[in-house]
């Protein structure tokens, strides 16, 4: 069963990827932007098959909510009929696909070769190992597990925490600063 | 079938993030190049997440957490910074953007 979910959700996600990037039948933004809602659909699927329940959840809220609206605005600010009719140069395109296929295959090949130096040991084959907390529960990726994990740890993740709100603030302002209508 | 390990999950990663990489060669669109870069800080997010999962650590997980967070922001920011930039060139093509380029 677990296989053929993550069969499912990887085939999706990196088809509906392919399609953000290269699709063959539109060139239009708002499609691209569809694909990659669902990309982050299948992602956020293989972090159920994963336990990561929480951040499956947020995966969801944040990307498929939050950034892809603030995306569509984008689009439907822009004029984006004058850019739809560009063409790809064929030869960045085909640059393109081999430099990004090298990657690949050195990306694979290591992968590979790691596994086959690893041997027998468990942990490189990928099986997965129960997590256990003090008191000898199975823990999984849940919300109580997370902000135990972010804010009860010995020299936990508080001061990170906390840098990333100020961030979020920075991040608010600049955003608003910038949309004003005169620059300055 | 086998059980998905560790490997599978790596090699989805390693291809979202090629996919990604490929669309900001490729494409000329500065929102198509941004939704590339959301892609291939997702690839990191899958690795990260299976590397937590098959290492029995819930790290990984935060390290997630927090990049999940900085990517909202950066998109928020980058968003108006593109806006911005359509204002004063009405253009949202990087080869309209070349005066830079000598």
């Amino acid at each position: 069963m677990e296989t053929i979910l993550f069969n499912i959700f990887a085939v999706l996600a990196v088809l509906s990827a392919l399609l953000v990037v290269v699709n063959p039948l539109s060139r239009n933004p708002v499609t691209s932007a569809m694909f990659l809602v669902t990309t982050m659909i299948s992602v956020s699927g293989l972090f159920v098959l994963l336990n990561a329940y929480f951040l499956a959840a947020v995966q969801i809220l944040v990307y498929a909510g939050a950034v892809m609206v603030l995306f569509l605005f984008v689009i439907m600010l822009l004029d984006v009929q004058e850019t739809a009719r560009r063409k790809l140069r064929i030869v960045s395109l085909v640059m393109g696909f081999v430099a990004v296929g090298a990657l690949f295959g050195v990306y694979k090949s290591s992968i590979d070769a790691t596994y086959e130096t690893a041997g027998q040991d468990s942990h490189a084959l990928g099986q997965a190992e129960e997590i256990v907390d003090a008191d000898g529960d199975v823990v999984v990726g849940s919300t109580q597990a997370l902000g135990k994990e972010l804010f009860s740890h010995e020299g936990g993740f508080i001061l990170p925490f906390e840098i990333v709100s100020i961030l979020l603030l920075v991040a608010m302002i600049g955003a608003i600063l910038l949309s004003k209508k005169e620059l300055r | 079938m086998m059980e998905p390990t560790l490997s599978h999950y790596l090699m989805v990663s390693g291809a979202l993030f090629s996919i990604g990489l490929l669309g900001v060669i490729v494409r000329r669109n500065l929102l198509i190049i941004y939704m590339s870069l959301e892609l291939m800080l997702n690839a990191a997010n899958v690795a990260l997440v299976a590397m937590s999962h098959f290492n029995g650590n819930l790290d990984g997980q935060v390290m997630v957490f927090f990049i999940i967070t900085v990517a909202a922001a950066e998109v928020a920011v980058g968003l108006a910074l593109i806006v911005a930039l359509y204002r004063k060139r009405r253009t949202a093509e990087t080869e309209d953007l070349a005066t830079m380029k000598l």
